[in-house]
């Protein structure tokens, strides 16, 4: 399996995620800059965290303006896993495949530091691995991860089982409905503000992010499963 | 040459955090009086005047660009301004 790891201009998560599906899951995967407009090479497209384009104008709002996003757009219809971690998320948002947007955290700090997060929903390609009701600690890193959305949306997002991951140790940042981390309503593409890649081996910590990449793998190997 | 400020606050129905910090700050500075505080942003756009209409393409740059109309809302004024 291939996974392409965009790289805008001031992300810093990019080597993360790198590592944590090469080194760590043993799969295959590329750096894949900007201003590329054809990812049909790849079968999952990951969207690193950091400050992409030095989040002038508003977190993610010059990286949906980037020529890779036509591919990431073009892979989301077609179905294939997106994940966005951190800014990743943002950018999810302000490109639209994602509802809702971010405002500053409620504290006005920068946080970073451990969290718990809960797995509301595991029957998703991306948390397929977990138990439902599972706890997890996984690292945030984010000044404006204070995810918003108005009340129609938000009792959407519940209906569909799109709420993937909730703050379950208390709310770090105000987000709506504890939010954490949510799906597409097709499923395919999902957003979060924990950093599953910095959870992803024992030596950073927590090995609790890395079902994840397991499950994005394990959901790809059984729809390929003819074809292997 | 003309000039476009267009003033970004966050729509009303979402909370301001930093709006919320800064009033009570001046609640306990004893500026009781103040009702409400909204933290926005500020934008001068100095544009070429080739005739064109600028109201549609001031709004594009703000919801393309300049806005996230999920949160936030705008408002602008276009003003004629001297060459430099």
């Amino acid at each position: 399996m291939k996974f392409a790891v965009i790289q805008f201009p001031g992300a810093s998560c990019d080597l993360d995620l790198y590592h944590a599906v090469t080194d760590v899951l043993g799969e295959k995967a590329e750096y894949v800059p900007h201003h590329e407009t054809d990812l049909s090479a790849y079968d999952a497209i990951l969207l690193p965290g950091g400050a992409s384009y030095g989040d002038a104008v508003r977190a993610g709002a010059l990286a949906r303006t980037a020529p890779v996003m036509e591919g990431i757009i073009g892979a989301a219809k077609d179905g294939k896993p997106v994940l966005g971690v951190g800014n990743g998320f943002q950018v999810l948002t302000e490109a639209g495949l994602l509802p809702g947007a971010f405002l500053k955290n409620r504290d006005q700090k920068f946080i970073c530091r451990t969290v718990k997060i809960q797995v509301v929903n595991n029957r998703t390609m991306f948390t397929n691995e977990y138990t439902e009701g599972e706890d997890l600690e996984i690292p945030i890193a984010h000044g404006e991860g204070n995810f918003y959305c108005d009340e129609e949306t938000y009792s959407r997002l519940k209906e569909n089982n799109q709420i993937v991951f909730v703050y379950s140790d208390g709310n770090p940042n105000g987000s709506v409905g504890d939010i954490a981390g949510l799906v597409s309503e097709k499923g395919n593409v999902l957003g979060m503000m924990p950093h599953p890649e910095r959870a992803a081996e024992s030596i950073l910590g927590s090995e609790d992010g890395l079902n994840v990449f397991k499950s994005i793998v394990k959901e790809w190997r059984e729809s390929h499963a003819n074809q292997a | 040459m003309k000039k476009a400020n267009v003033y970004v606050t966050l729509r009303e129905s979402v909370i301001d955090p930093q709006g919320t910090a800064a009033i009570n700050v001046l609640h306990a500075k004893g500026h009781d009086n103040v009702k409400d505080v909204r933290i926005g942003k500020y934008i001068e756009l100095t544009i070429d005047d080739t005739g064109q209409d600028l109201d549609t393409a001031v709004r594009e740059m703000c919801e393309k660009l300049f806005v996230n109309t999920n949160v936030e809302d705008y408002r602008y004024e276009v003003l004629e301004v001297e060459e430099a």
